[in-house]
């Protein structure tokens, strides 16, 4: 393998110069572009780019969503040997000086007007950022900054470039070696400032290939871009293995239209993090509820038989004549329509991963003939690093090493990787590096976890967040915080839950209702409700979630490992845990650490035994200013149970 | 950042008085509109504000005075002439089809430029079927100015009230109007609703160069979009002037907050 992506684009465009490559959905009718006109397009971007004074080694960062001339321009960056940062669109402008500083950063192309406008205030902290390019000029007419640029401009005056110099691209392309780094990538980081993950051509390429063999992907696939390209995720799935497959990438009209681009395109392989399943499944139960009798009936009906054969027919196991046959008959009836409904007729993949997925979850998207499956990696893995075969898929694993990955278990429980696809470095920060990367080549994932009978990879929790109970009946006992916190949120009403007990006696948590689901809840039972914090404090609520919290207990007695787990107590919170307000990182994990300062004062209730605490919290609006909510909350026992003794 | 041309009269109102038998609804009111500004008519509940956009749209015949239009002076109008000549208006009450689509609604606002006959449209014959399209496409241009594209086939009744009040929007902007009336485009909005809607406000001033005529009831969307701003009261006129000079106005003053002030 001797390639880089900018040379992937140009063999696509020389062997099938009129296929498609990249379609965006503009004013209702999807518009396409072919390899070749993707190779010109991306041409005449690095020309202007090189006239702007863009040089080999520097960054450039990319901010939108996912919109053909940003891959264009990632690409143009990469042809000229720079070296293309996405970051994520919805950042507040003091989370972007960060990256922008430390990558000395002094060309950008946003996407639109709210981009530009938080370009320039970054550049009143960072006046380096020299040249600021948009796509969308809508709102930008009367802009005079100086910097500011049309990539239409830039466009324009690349071409005239290329046409006196036609060359001069090929010869750029030509330079780029597969060891020369090829993006970078920001990772959100729980604590303190992010942290820059070099990658090179190589190991993103022998990644996506990997991936791509594992599932026999080739260049009829269809795929839906639609996560945020700052997340690697998103660039492995459609960057990296759209240019190593040369499938087609297609872009949603806007976030708002996803759900029903997605019913248009049909995608074939599929990612989604399991939240995505979960709201798609929520909407449908939602409409179902509110169908007529006839069809509720059905579906329930139907969906039973395929809970009953659905799981073993996609493990490839027998299920015999008359189950094959009323399987056949709920497909033709429910199955079928359902997932056309979702968009996922002709998805031959899927996949989920970044969060552990609920079983029934899981379970249903399977038993409706969806082949959704889980992985394992991560930013600095290039993601590949297990993958469940087909057949194998199950909820509490992650799947087997694929291609080139060798996985072994360190004493303290922690994951060790070793893959063609780990990070070159992590940016100007060698004593970071130098933590995950050990000198004999195992990256420390810092996920706790172990390998099963069937050689499947199981992960737990993060290793530094396993902690102990201290005193009290468990003294001593393992407390897995995430683990808890998964199988609470595998509840519809709970969206969030964020669980406490290391180095104190007892398991307390704090959960956020699902404001939709329990909002549907609440009008079925005629529970009239304000708004959110009058939702989640009724006292009809708290009995649910009461009922959510005592399940988990029961299910945790089940495990001599996690028995002193059980949660104690709880309180709903009154807002949502929002990234704004640094609750949760930018990938929508719980900050369990900033969480319990921000609210020391319910901590302190939870385990000092008050049965109600007020408390006024600052919220930051999308648009930067602050506000305030205000709330008495109610704080609720639990019933704990013995751990169940499994006889020896 | 942004400076904006605003340019000679195109609409000059002049002496106009409005009676409905014996009430009194507007008496001898004069101001002007110039091309590119945003205009904002205000004024207590009952005012007349409503009244006054109505003589100016031809819904209202006024019973004195005159009203010029493009340097054309007019002293009464049906309110189709009034559109053919480039003033589009969105209503307070929504006045929408209901039943039917977010893009058939935008659609309907080209209805006067469509040119082809019922006969060749319902047949979908050859210059009909490339007028639709072209049609077609400039309503598009609409739905993604106005960030609607997640709704375009659905019936209007069910959208909330916010995403109403931008179709309603979409359709006066269908016409490609020259000066373009919103009766109360933020009422019954949440602060978000309220934010959208006068960020398309000022996209429709600034991009399409569209004269705005506003009557709105927040005071501070008023003062922060507007570049001139006229004042009635019980159907009279008590101030006009960049929104400065109205908040200083004594009369203003009292009329908002009562004559103890």
């Amino acid at each position: 393998m001797h390639t880089t992506f900018p040379r992937l684009l140009q063999k696509h465009a020389s062997e099938r110069p009129q296929a498609p490559a990249i379609r965006e959905k503009e004013y209702g009718i999807w518009q396409t572009r072919s390899w070749s006109d993707l190779a010109h397009l991306v041409e005449h971007i690095a020309c202007g780019l090189h006239q702007a004074g863009l040089v080999r080694g520097e960054h450039m960062v990319v901010i939108g969503a996912n919109r053909p001339r940003l891959y264009a321009t990632m690409l143009a960056a990469q042809s000229l040997g720079a070296i293309p940062i996405p970051l994520y669109q919805d950042a507040a402008a003091a989370e972007c000086v960060f990256p922008l500083n430390n990558a000395e950063v002094r060309y950008c192309l946003v996407e639109d007007q709210e981009q530009v406008d938080k370009m320039l205030e970054v550049r009143e902290q960072y006046p380096a950022l020299s040249h600021i390019y948009y796509d969308d000029p809508r709102g930008l007419r009367n802009y005079t900054d100086p910097g500011l640029g049309a990539l239409d401009e830039l466009v324009a005056s690349g071409q005239v470039f290329a046409q006196n110099h036609p060359d001069f691209w090929r010869e750029e392309v030509d330079k780029a070696q597969p060891d020369d780094v090829a993006a970078m990538f920001f990772t959100s980081g729980t604590t303190g400032n992010p942290k820059g993950v070099v990658h090179t051509h190589r190991a993103l390429i022998d990644r996506a290939q990997a991936g791509a063999s594992f599932d026999k992907l080739s260049s009829a696939e269809e795929v839906l871009a639609y996560l945020p390209p700052a997340w690697i995720g998103q660039n492995i799935f459609s960057y990296s293995q759209w240019l190593s497959c040369g499938y087609v990438v297609n872009c949603p009209e806007s976030g708002a239209t996803v759900a029903i681009d997605l019913r248009e395109v049909g995608p074939t392989y599929y990612f989604a993090p399991p939240r995505v399943f979960e709201g798609l499944l929520t909407s449908v139960m939602i409409r179902m509820e509110d169908a007529g009798w006839l069809k509720r009936t059905l579906f329930h009906k139907c969906m039973a038989i395929a809970k009953r054969f659905g799981p073993d027919r996609m493990d490839g196991k027998p299920i015999g004549a008359l189950g094959a046959l009323q399987y056949g008959l709920g497909n033709l009836l429910i199955y079928g329509p359902l997932r056309n409904t979702l968009g996922l007729s002709r998805v031959r993949v899927a996949y989920t991963a970044g969060e552990a997925i609920g079983p029934d979850l899981f379970t249903f998207y399977r038993s409706i003939g969806i082949n959704l499956k889980q992985l394992y990696g991560s930013t600095e893995t290039a993601v590949f690093v297990c993958l469940q075969p087909d057949h194998e898929a199950r909820a509490d694993t992650v799947g087997v090493p694929c291609q080139g990955v060798e996985i072994k278990v360190a004493d303290n429980g922690e994951i060790l990787v070793k893959s063609p696809g780990l990070l070159k470095e992590y940016y100007k920060n060698p004593k970071a590096t130098a933590e995950v990367l050990s000198a004999d080549g195992w990256y420390h994932t810092s996920d706790a976890g172990f390998i099963d009978a069937h050689g499947h990879l199981k992960i737990i929790d993060r290793v530094k967040d396993v902690g102990r109970l201290k005193g009290g009946a468990n003294d001593g006992a393992m407390f897995a915080p995430k683990y808890v916190e998964n199988k609470l949120k595998f509840f519809p009403h709970i969206k969030e839950a964020v669980a406490l007990g290391d180095g104190r006696d007892r398991v307390c948590v704090m959960l956020n209702i699902d404001f939709d689901a329990v909002g549907n809840w609440a009008e079925r039972r005629n529970l009239p409700y304000a708004g959110y914090t009058d939702l989640a404090q009724k006292p009809q609520v708290y009995q649910l979630m009461l009922e959510c919290v005592e399940k988990v207990n029961a299910d945790l007695a089940a495990d001599a490992l996690l028995a002193g787990s059980q949660i104690s107590r709880f309180l709903v919170l009154h807002k949502e845990l929002d990234a704004d307000d640094g609750e949760l990182t930018r990938t929508n994990k719980v900050r369990r650490g900033y969480i319990g300062e921000k609210y020391a004062v319910l901590v302190e209730a939870l385990y000092g035994g008050a049965t109600e605490q007020y408390i006024e919290t600052q919220v930051k609006f999308e648009d930067g200013r602050t506000g305030s909510v205000s709330a008495t909350l109610k704080l609720s026992d639990a019933k704990t149970f013995a751990p169940v003794k499994t006889a020896a | 950042m942004s400076t904006k041309k605003i340019g000679d009269v195109i609409l000059d109102v002049k002496n106009i008085s409005l009676r409905f038998g014996g009430v009194k609804a507007l008496t001898d009111i004069s101001f002007n509109v110039r091309e590119h500004e945003i205009r904002s008519i205000i004024g207590p509940n009952g005012a007349g504000k409503s009244s006054m956009l109505n003589c100016i749209n031809g819904v209202y015949t006024p019973s004195e005075g005159s009203i010029t239009f493009r340097g054309k002076t007019f002293d009464h109008m049906n309110s189709r002439q009034v559109a053919e000549m480039g003033v589009a208006r969105t209503f307070q009450n929504l006045a929408l089809f209901k039943g039917m689509s977010v893009l058939d609604n935008i659609m309907s606002g080209r209805n006067l430029k469509i040119k082809s006959n019922l006969l060749l449209q319902a047949l979908r014959i050859g210059p009909a079927e490339r007028e639709e399209i072209r049609h077609r496409e400039f309503v598009e241009r609409i739905i993604d100015f106005l960030e609607i594209q997640a709704f375009r086939k659905t019936p209007v009744g069910q959208l909330p009230y916010g995403l109403q009040k931008r179709v309603d929007l979409g359709r006066a902007l269908a016409m490609e109007p020259q000066v373009l009336l919103l009766d109360e485009p933020m009422a019954g909005m949440n602060v978000e609703e309220k934010q959208d809607m006068c960020r398309f406000i000022l996209d429709v001033n600034d991009e399409f160069g569209t004269t705005i005529v506003l009557i709105e009831h927040d005071m501070g969307v008023v003062m922060d979009i507007s570049d001139r701003v006229v004042v009635l009261d019980y159907g009279k006129k008590i101030g006009d002037g960049a929104p400065d000079e109205v908040r200083n106005n004594e009369d203003v003053i009292r009329a908002y907050l009562g004559a103890g002030h």
